[in-house]
């Protein structure tokens, strides 16, 4: 890896770092209209025009709070929980493929961070070690609300996990390689996975809200029984990096997701409209971003029309039916693959 | 087969984590000195919707969310099984479909026997 390419590495680092910050911020924002409107109210308007100022005002506010920790608080890992949870959502990110490739002087740019082979796996290890950040944060605050949230939390997220990582399986299957950018690659066109494989889509979505912790699956932190749920104890930007971090990783969530199933930055008509390449390149990577636009708005549309899930009945759709139905969905893509290929009959 | 893909290539990732430490570290730092510093007693204490505190929160909770974790850690494995099995599916053909439906029917049974003994039952 030369110099040239390192810098290129760093610079990309740090825009992909900006944007999904800003794209975290504004989903914030984005989340209260939506709210908003869906309640049909006006949701924020004082701060900017149209409100637009208010995720940098709520910003702001976190930083100066004052910074509260308990007393029965166990103080080092206080700190660790918040800072775990932001950690691991800022590394996820590191696999995915934001583009083609661009050529600038026969000098080419790869808008990925890391074109790993064991791609998606190393987005799994990053999202189960998230775990830690509510398990650490709740058990530290010596608060019973917390430590109910916390393990409500980790019950939750290692659940959904399994139905998770089994109803990608039929995907890698397909594709044969565990590398998003091949994923991707496969895709080209509108020949998207989600043709083939629609229900593992729809478990691995459900799957996604449940690992985000976001409505129905809030249960972790169901404010009418918790209070706040491993948060509760939290103040100032250690409850930011809780409430930031679930943004981050919707939004990385949906990242994932437009690339296992809706092509990632692949579009309809991209190789015929004649386009140059560094055009499609930058085309793609608009996509790729409406995709992801799309599934945060998903997101929220799912978390403010329906109602929160009973602890019983969460457990039980992850266990007894997300597990088998990707297992059935398994069986059932190893056989059309098998009678395509003509090995079986 | 050569290595296409060596340990070189997990340098960004690298980057990546000293950039996002960098950042963490240094916003809990910068909060720490920038906020209000007010202690009080009761501000301290352990939040319990305002009223007096009672004991400490080190206590037992329910035995469910300890079995649940064990089941995760055994299916957990299984699946990992999977994926190697799934990279390269077209190679090993009928032959290991075949092998991985036996793996996933003892699997089923293990998870039945769960089921039977409502292992998975919150009441």
């Amino acid at each position: 890896m030369d110099f040239i390419t390192l810098i290129d590495k760093s610079v990309l680092i740090v825009i992909i770092f900006a944007v999904s910050l800003v794209t975290a911020m504004y989903s914030t924002y984005g989340e209260r209209k939506i709210a908003a409107f869906f309640q049909d109210r006006l949701g924020p308007t004082n701060a900017g025009p149209w409100g637009l100022l208010q995720p940098l005002a709520d910003g702001g506010k976190l930083f100066m709070k004052e910074e509260i920790i308990p007393d029965q608080a166990n103080k080092a890992l206080f700190i660790l929980g918040p800072s775990i949870a932001m950690l691991t959502a800022c590394m996820t990110s590191a696999v995915i493929p934001w583009g083609k490739d661009l050529y600038f002087f026969d000098h080419n740019i790869v808008l990925q961070v890391a074109d790993v082979n064991i791609g998606l796996l190393y987005v799994f290890g990053v999202v189960s070690l998230g775990v830690y950040g509510a398990l650490i944060g709740g058990w530290a605050s010596n608060n019973k609300f917390s430590l109910m949230g916390a393990i409500r939390a980790a019950s939750q997220n290692i659940s959904y996990e399994l139905a998770m990582g089994l109803s990608i399986i039929s995907i890698i299957m397909l594709t044969g390689s565990l590398s998003l950018r091949d994923i991707v690659e496969q895709q080209a066109g509108f020949n998207w996975n989600i043709w083939y494989q629609p229900l593992a889509f729809l478990i691995f979505f459900v799957c996604a809200l449940a690992e985000t912790n976001r409505a129905p699956f809030d249960l972790p932190e169901c404010e009418t029984e918790l209070v706040g749920g491993y948060h509760t104890e939290y103040s100032s930007m250690k409850l930011g990096f809780y409430l930031f971090a679930e943004y981050i990783n919707m939004f990385i969530s949906a990242a994932v997701i437009s690339a296992l199933f809706f092509g990632g930055y692949n579009f309809p008509f991209m190789n015929s409209i004649g386009l140059s390449s560094n055009a499609i390149a930058l085309l793609g990577v608009g996509f790729f971003f409406i995709k992801i636009l799309f599934f945060i708005f998903l997101f929220m549309w799912v978390r403010w029309t329906i109602p929160r899930f009973r602890y019983d009945q969460l457990m039980k759709l992850g266990w007894e039916i997300l597990i088998p139905l990707s297992i059935v969905n398994i069986i059932i893509t190893g056989l059309v693959i098998l009678i395509k290929e003509g090995s079986l009959f | 087969m050569q290595p296409t893909h060596i340990p070189i290539d997990y340098l960004p990732i690298f980057m990546q984590f000293i950039f996002a430490f960098g950042f963490v570290a240094t916003t809990i730092l910068a909060t720490h000195f920038l906020g209000p510093k007010r202690a009080g007693k009761s501000k301290l204490e352990a939040f319990e919707c305002g009223i007096e505190s009672v004991g400490n929160a080190r206590s037992p909770f329910s035995i469910k969310y300890f079995l649940t974790a064990i089941l995760f850690v055994l299916f957990d494995i299984e699946v990992i099984f999977m994926y190697p099995w799934a990279v390269n599916f077209r190679e090993l053909g009928l032959q290991g479909f075949v092998a991985m439906l036996i793996f996933i029917s003892l699997l089923l049974v293990g998870f039945l026997y769960e089921i039977r003994r409502k292992a998975l039952d919150w009441e």
